[in-house]
């Protein structure tokens, strides 16, 4: 019996230290040169509190623990070596496999314990429940439609919120009749699958260009879903976790969703897509310019200062690696050129920096929109590539832009603002650039790889490559 | 209440609080390898599972806890991988690492 009390205070002290470490190693995420050290921390705090966890009185037969351990591996590595492109649907399937883990435990917890389960515990066990099971399905079709196995745009009918919201309603009432008869067993399945269908009709309606605040939201949840089974089965690790996940993810999601000026409401509730395509009705007959890339390359290189603005059509055109280049042969002709990183480019938070530190473009070179956005004016050149809405000054002007107050970079401030761009087709969205009008404005018709390669060419005396 | 769970809601509190301080610090230049990270830190999950997988007390429930080892390990094993392969490619002009 001393025994199985030693071993409980030495898996506490386990897991005080590896809550530290947990803590340690967000707060070493601040920046890059310490982040590194913050996943050597984190898996130092998980291998620690896995060890400790085994050592737990309970546990009488090892075998499926280990086997279970050795089959998550070799599912995990290779989800760990996707490409840097499929980070978001990555992401979002392992959101769904966090949230699965939480709704299997919590529902075994449910049968073991009912009906002997106090008023608080049953409330967190609902709670771990339906967060659990909107996460999964939810952070299903997400990644779905990021792998665009689902189609993309928003799917959406009639009444469609009433509808969603009342099944919401009916699981929350389930909880809450468990909660006063926790012995109503009959009523559990329900309260599982209630909540896997809300989370299908939570994320159909909402866009692709919505992803990343939906990505940010369901890491909210998954959290949340964790730190409640915590409360259920009384680990203080394991609400310090799901609250340190939890926070995160809401952080994550406030600053996507002011980053398009939506609430969080607009962007479950709002349908994006469908406004958009209303506001493309006006057909205006209107003049552009265009330049060939021997006209580019002449301008970029008189340039004293260039600021790069790359959007997801960058990556989709896999350009990183001739933007690098153009980056090179930019810096080597003095030129300074800085990238323009919109909060949103790219499909979830920060996605764009790390296709562009893959392309070894250096991070110090990549500039957040609020830091960049004074630098305009004293900017020669502004390239886009492959970004569209958050360039476009109708956000700024225009009052019947769906986009309208969305914070944009201000590119059109710059002396010359040069547009790759395959053709004058608007883009996913469908709303009209007047950017792309602008005197100033040069389009560049093309593909984004092949058309830079040419201005490589050009600026590298025609030679190379 | 029981008082373990009063403790519990205080830690909670106490957590999200720590969370938003510590996160509201990164840089928005890690928010990818951020996201992945708290995911691998999340599955700490998996603790509750192997208990649950060890311990026995009905088929059931063993089944459960099997299946919510390998999700948890999945997220633990793919989501450290990932963190580490994308903060390595962060590199400074200055200081170009290789």
């Amino acid at each position: 019996m001393t025994e199985q009390i030693l071993t409980q205070h030495i898996i506490e002290v386990v897991y005080l230290i590896a809550s530290a470490l947990f803590i340690l190693s967000l707060r070493w995420m601040s920046s890059p040169t310490t982040a590194r050290r913050g996943v050597l921390a984190g898996e130092i705090g998980m291998l620690l509190a896995i060890c400790g966890t085994l050592l737990h009185h309970d546990i009488v037969d090892y075998k499926w623990i280990a086997a279970a351990l050795v089959l998550g591996t070799i599912i995990g590595i290779p989800l760990g070596k996707v490409a840097m492109t499929a980070v978001p649907q990555r992401t979002a399937l392992s959101h769904a496999f966090g949230a699965l883990c939480v709704t299997l435990v919590g529902t075994a917890e449910f049968y073991l314990q009912s009906p002997n389960i106090s008023k608080f515990t049953m409330t967190v066990l609902s709670m771990e429940i339906i967060l659990g099971g909107l996460t999964f399905t939810g952070s299903l079709m997400a990644a779905g439609k990021l792998q665009e196995i689902l189609p993309q745009r928003p799917i959406t009918y009639k009444g469609q919120n009433v509808v969603t919201l009342s099944v919401l309603a009916v699981a929350i009432g389930i909880a809450g009749y468990l909660v006063m008869h926790p012995g109503a067993t009959y009523l559990f399945p329900l309260l599982i699958f209630i909540p896997l269908i809300f989370g299908v009709m939570l994320v159909v309606p909402i866009g692709g260009a919505d992803m990343p605040t939906v990505i940010s939201l369901l890491n909210a949840y998954a959290g949340l879903s964790a730190a409640a089974m915590g409360f259920v089965l009384n680990n203080k690790l394991l609400i310090i976790a799901g609250a340190l996940d939890g926070s995160s993810g809401l952080i994550l999601s406030v600053i996507m969703s002011k980053a398009m000026n939506r609430s969080f409401t607009n962007v479950v509730f709002g349908a994006f897509g469908q406004v958009a395509a209303a506001a493309t009705g006006m057909q205006e007959e209107r003049t552009v310019r265009s330049a060939t890339p021997e006209e580019a390359a002449s301008i970029l290189a008189a340039a004293n200062k260039v600021v790069i603005v790359p959007g997801y059509g960058m990556a989709v055109a896999q350009a990183q690696h001739k933007v690098r280049e153009l980056y090179d042969a930019l810096t080597k002709k003095g030129v300074e050129v800085k990238f323009a990183i919109h909060p949103v480019a790219g499909r979830m938070p920060g996605h764009m920096n790390v296709l562009l530190a893959e392309a070894d473009i250096p991070y110090d070179r990549l500039i957040e929109m609020d830091d960049i956005n004074g630098d305009f004016p004293q900017t020669d050149v502004a390239l886009i590539i492959g970004a569209n809405d958050v360039t476009n000054p109708a956000a700024r002007t225009d009052q019947s832009s769906p986009i309208f107050g969305m914070p944009i970079l201000d590119v059109d401030k710059s002396h010359t603002v040069m547009v790759i761009k395959r053709s004058m087709n608007p883009g996913f969205a469908g709303i009209d650039n007047p950017l792309y009008y602008d005197d100033k404005t040069l389009m560049l018709f093309g593909d984004a790889k092949a058309f830079v390669g040419s201005i490589v060419r050009e600026l590298t005396g025609g030679s190379g490559h | 209440m029981p008082s373990n769970l009063v403790d519990s809601l205080f830690i909670f509190m106490l957590a999200g609080f720590i969370g938003f301080e510590v996160i509201k610090r990164v840089s928005p230049l890690l928010h990818t390898p951020l996201m992945s990270l708290t995911n691998a830190l999340d599955a700490i999950a998996v603790v509750g599972a192997i208990v649950l997988a060890g311990e026995h007390k009905s088929t059931f429930a063993t089944v459960l806890g099997t299946i919510a080892v390998v999700a948890a390990t999945v997220n633990i094993v793919g989501g450290f991988i990932i963190t580490d392969r994308m903060l390595k490619m962060f590199k400074s002009s200055s200081r170009p690492a290789k």
